[in-house]
């Protein structure tokens, strides 16, 4: 265990002086910042947040009523921790990596109090298979062997922070996470499990330029506002616009071998869906259930607050460590707004300044430490491993000005920007396109060229022209009606509008067109593009809108999304357009 | 008990004691009057020197010679089965003429949260008979669905239907439903008194009601009261529980105190009850924006939008089904649950109403004939569709068929190559024009 202890000293006991709410004040303790403390008769977990003076501030990550001033308080004298090793696939946690599972034999449906329960099961054994032998030099991060844990790979790693050293043994065969697994020369032991405190980012060797882009099957995304692996996003929007549904469609189908998900001061039955559904769904690159893939934090809006501060932290350390293992990992942080209120809940009890709408000064500090956390990194183990970040955001009143948005948008890379109106029109997903954007579709643009089409990258910038336009002309169509326009605008607003409903709208509930891959989208794409060079060649051969709009094989292209093997049908249309448009162009 | 007669300041509902013994945060306090009258608060902030509490009434009356008493428990409540037919306080005390509840067990009201573990996930359908809320956003078992409203809107007649009309299709087992009014006038506890009595729902309700002229700090206690009424009822004796909460727009709620309340719906895995929520807001000045139904729009799972323009125009129910939503539709809708075409009907359905309601301001504009054929259509459906759909009678209990026939209907007078949300299965089989040739092979 490599985490600073400080147990060394005398631990003195110290006592309870104030109460209010999750925010209590100890005397006579002898504290560090962000110790774990345990606080009154009950040992209610806790955390040091503010040292003045005599007294010690402690956010309780517990409900304190019932507590009394005078009760005793204790130090750990560890940081707040969380356990990584085997175990962590598939488990629910709470925001202090208390098992939710365990903590319901425990305690029963409800949370209750003063229970603790380790982060991993300490006593279910793994296969460790060494990956080192005897007399190898190894060092902080180095990867000594690993377990099967589900269809994922779990590398076992030597603590970032251990110092080099040469292995002296090495076991096989069947251990507990607990269970020394590897002995170096100079007598150190190590277990397969370690603890890492979750305010410090994990070491890595080198950060590097992300240059692949996370595909998540969404067309919309993929298409025109792609993320890249080891990147920031942010998706503001009012509520009812989305947002949960394409965290989860982005933790579904995402193409990221490992996924955080975190539910931050959210709705209990949405971890629920999650907890239901993910183990039914298949992982479309391997066929695994996706949740074999997936770590959850669940702390829902009415869990204890403090405990909703920290859930952000053991979410991305969790995150780290499958990076550090050499995996791409994406993580989704819903939502970041309340994880934002929490910091303010607890400031405002230690009544601190207040900054902008009452959020602390630090605000836009937490925010971009925890994005900085993201990347594509080269690791202490010389792989390369990445960490994308995709945080909601939660505006008040949906209004983009506020603090949150305003701050994340500073850091953050990558802009969805959701949409009421978009959504009340059931256009999902709801990402308006002309207000989103993209900051890596330079570093991407090759990725495009040699993965999808040389052509990719040329469609792109022209549907988001045709897009463009549109808005344009919907200000005039407003003023004078559609038949006003000349006759190659009416084109361009029919062009739209397919580039909408075809390629934009995406189904999350159908079977087959919750996921799109890349090719398809291409192909989708170019068959819009297709239609669009015809319709205007056709009415510079001087057809008139009215016949061009009224070509029928057109009308088939949005069926395509529902179908899987759209190949056949998708060519079918092609070649009914070119015929029903030769035959336009030579009666006219 | 000791009392302490050590008040320093009171400040609003705050009162601040000194020189206490050591007070639990939390602990439930009673205050006595110099008349004897007993007042209750709660400890907000507790410390060796300075004890704050909050009054759940007026402080009026309250003074230096007040005598503070610290119960040394939080605020627990008697619940029982016999509370079913019983009509309350906002307080929890009888106010019927009948005898005080003997209680089963006591509960504290501020509940603890459902570990996200221990939920089942909610997916069956609730028929409440209207179209907007069966067809376009539907309810399902163990959701929280607030109306929003405005002042002098039908909310309260929607939820008395609702809670007349709604059944789980084939559903066993027993009813109840816990209804609290928070600061509603005498005239509007009535109408819903009289509404319970009349349709023999008062059998199987619990009432708590905090009328208009009560303390409104006591409003912050009457919610909780009745969802610990439900959780009881729910998870103890295994019934499936709707909660009607009306109003729940009163300033000062914070995000956690909202996600306190409306958090407490939900399913248990193993356990037979449920409780479904239905707060009603009314939003000051008809504004979303505004705090409490922002806030409240986070937490919950949708909302039914209830509109001023569609009363005008004398619909009932004037849901505005466009800024309406149920989040957890999908879960309940479906194959196995109401019928398959269903989500594409519904998806249909708004985007083409959408889509008419957007060219009702291009005609106030350019005037109908600018518009081309297609949009004309569009903008017919939209008036269609206010008129056959949304409206509809208090008392007509609409099926889940019915509805969705219904919305059919309304798609056949648009092109077919315009329904772009149905795929070409779904329109053979349930498209008026095409399902009687579908059957005939």
């Amino acid at each position: 265990m490599e985490v600073k202890s400080k147990k060394s000293k005398e631990p003195k006991q110290g006592m309870l002086k104030r109460i209010s709410g999750p925010v209590v004040t100890a005397v006579n303790l002898d504290a560090h910042m962000y110790d774990v403390v345990k606080v009154g008769k009950e040992e209610l977990m806790g955390e040091v947040i503010k040292i003045q003076g005599d007294n010690t501030i402690i956010q309780v990550y517990e409900d304190t009523s019932g507590i009394r001033p005078g009760e005793p308080v204790s130090n750990t004298g560890l940081s707040l921790s969380v356990e990584l090793g085997p175990g962590l696939l598939t488990s629910i946690y709470d925001g202090i990596q208390r098992p939710l599972a365990v903590l319901v034999d425990k305690m029963g449906d409800f949370i209750q109090r003063g229970v603790s329960a380790p982060g991993l099961s300490h006593d279910k054994k793994w296969a460790f298979k060494p990956l080192v032998k005897a007399g190898d030099k190894v060092q902080g991060g180095s990867i000594i062997g690993e377990v099967q844990e589900t269809n994922i790979v779990h590398k076992v790693m030597l603590p970032p922070n251990a110092k080099p050293g040469t292995v002296k043994t090495i076991k096989t065969g069947e251990f507990t996470v607990e269970e020394t697994v590897c002995i170096l020369d100079d007598n150190r032991e190590f277990p397969m499990m370690q603890r890492w405190p979750v305010r410090v980012p994990r070491p890595v060797k080198e950060k590097l330029n992300p240059v692949i882009p996370l595909i998540t099957g969404q067309r919309i995304l993929d298409g025109l506002f792609p993320i890249a692996k080891g990147g920031t996003a942010a998706i503001p929007g009012p509520f009812g616009s989305g947002k949960t549904v394409t965290q989860q469609q982005l933790a579904k189908w995402s193409d990221a071998e490992i996924v955080v998900y975190i539910g931050c001061g959210e709705r209990g039955n949405e971890m629920t869906e999650v907890l239901t559904e993910f183990p039914h769904l298949e992982d479309p690159k391997t066929g695994k259930p996706l949740m074999e893939r997936t770590v959850l934090i669940a702390n829902t809006s009415n869990m204890p607050v403090a405990a909703r501060e920290a859930s952000v932290y053991t979410g991305i350390t969790i995150a780290e460590y499958f990076r550090d293992m050499g995996y791409d990992v994406s993580l989704m942080a819903d939502s970041t707004s309340r994880w934002a209120e929490a910091m303010r809940e607890i400031s405002s009890r230690l009544e601190e300044m207040p900054g902008e709408e009452g959020y602390p000064a630090y605000l836009a500090a937490r925010l971009s430490e925890f994005y900085e956390r993201a990347g594509l990194v080269k690791t202490l183990a010389g792989g390369d491993g990445s960490v994308s970040v995709i945080g909601a955001v939660s505006p008040p009143g949906g209004d983009f000005s506020e603090p949150v948005t305003q701050n994340t948008l500073r850091i953050v890379k990558v802009f969805w920007a959701l949409d009421a109106k978009l959504s009340q029109r059931r256009h999902f997903p709801s990402i308006n396109w002309l207000n989103s954007y993209s900051l890596y579709l330079d570093t991407l643009h090759d990725w495009y060229d040699k993965e999808v089409s040389p052509e990719w990258n040329k469609l792109r910038s022209w549907a988001m022209e045709v897009l463009q336009k549109e808005a344009e002309l919907q200000e005039i169509v407003q003023l004078v009606g559609s038949d006003a326009l000349p006759e190659a605008e009416q084109i361009t607003i029919e062009v739209a509008r397919m580039i909408r409903e075809v390629f934009l709208q995406q189904n999350a509930y159908d079977a087959v067109d919750t996921f799109c891959s890349m090719k398809k989208q291409y192909d989708m794409m170019k068959a819009i593009r297709l239609y669009s060079d015809l319709a205007y060649s056709a009415q510079a051969a001087g057809v008139p809108p009215n016949q061009i709009n009224a070509v029928k094989s057109k009308n088939e292209l949005p069926q395509i999304k529902f179908i899987k093997d759209y190949k056949p049908v998708l060519d079918k249309i092609a070649k009914d357009m070119d015929a029903e448009f030769n035959a336009l162009r030579s009666a006219s | 008990m000791k009392e302490y007669r050590t008040i320093n300041k009171i400040a609003g509902p705050l009162l601040f004691v000194e020189k206490t013994e050591p007070i639990a945060y939390g602990e439930l306090v009673n205050i006595i009057l110099f008349d004897g009258t007993v007042k209750r608060g709660q400890v907000l902030d507790t410390s060796d020197e300075l004890v704050v509490v909050q009054v759940f009434e007026t402080t009026a009356g309250i003074g230096r010679d007040s005598g503070v008493r610290f119960t040394g428990e939080t605020i627990k409540m008697p619940v029982g089965r016999e509370m079913l037919g019983r009509i309350l306080s906002g307080g929890g005390k009888p106010i019927d003429g009948g005898p005080e509840i003997v209680p089963e067990k006591r509960l504290d009201i501020t509940g603890a949260a459902i570990n996200p573990y221990a939920r089942a996930s909610p997916n069956e359908f609730i028929q409440t008979g209207i179209s907007t809320i069966d067809g376009t956003n539907t309810l399902v078992r163990g959701q929280k669905l607030p109306i929003f409203s405005g002042a002098g809107l039908p909310h309260n007649t929607i939820a008395l239907q609702i809670a007349r009309q709604a059944k789980v299709l084939g559903g066993k087992g027993e009813f109840a439903v816990v209804f609290a009014a928070m600061g509603i006038t005498k005239e509007e506890a009535n109408y819903f008194m009289q509404d319970f009595e009349r349709t023999g729902a008062l059998e199987r309700a619990v009432v708590f009601l905090n009328l208009a002229d009560d303390p409104a700090v006591e409003r912050i206690i009457t919610p909780r009261l009745a969802l610990t009424t439900a959780e009881y009822l729910a998870f103890e004796l295994g019934m499936h529980v709707l909660v009607i909460l009306t109003d729940m727009t009163y300033p000062g709620y914070m995000y956690t105190d909202l996600a306190c309340i409306y958090e407490r719906a939900g399913i248990i895995k193993g356990k037979k009850g449920s409780i479904t929520q239905f707060p009603i807001l009314t939003m000051p000045g008809d504004d979303i924006t505004h705090p409490i139904p922002d806030l409240t729009g986070y937490i919950t799972e949708g909302q039914i939008v209830v509109s001023r323009d569609l009363h005008r125009k004398g619909i009932y129910p004037p849901i505005n089904v466009l800024p309406s939503l149920s989040r957890l539709m999908n879960l309940g809708i479906g194959k196995g649950h109401t019928r398959e075409d269903h989500k594409k009907v519904s998806d249909q359905l708004y985007a083409a109403y959408a889509e008419g309601n957007d060219l009702r301001g291009l005609v106030a504009i350019v005037g109908k004939d600018a518009l081309s054929e297609r949009d004309r259509t569009f903008l017919e459906f939209a008036d269609l569709f206010e008129n056959r759909f949304v409206r509809q009678g208090y008392n007509e209990d609409r099926t889940i068929e019915g509805t969705l026939d219904i919305g059919w209907d309304l798609l056949s007078t648009l092109p077919v190559e315009q329904l772009v949300r149905i795929d070409r299965d779904m329109i053979n089989k349930y498209h008026p024009k095409f399902r009687n040739a579908e059957k005939a092979k």
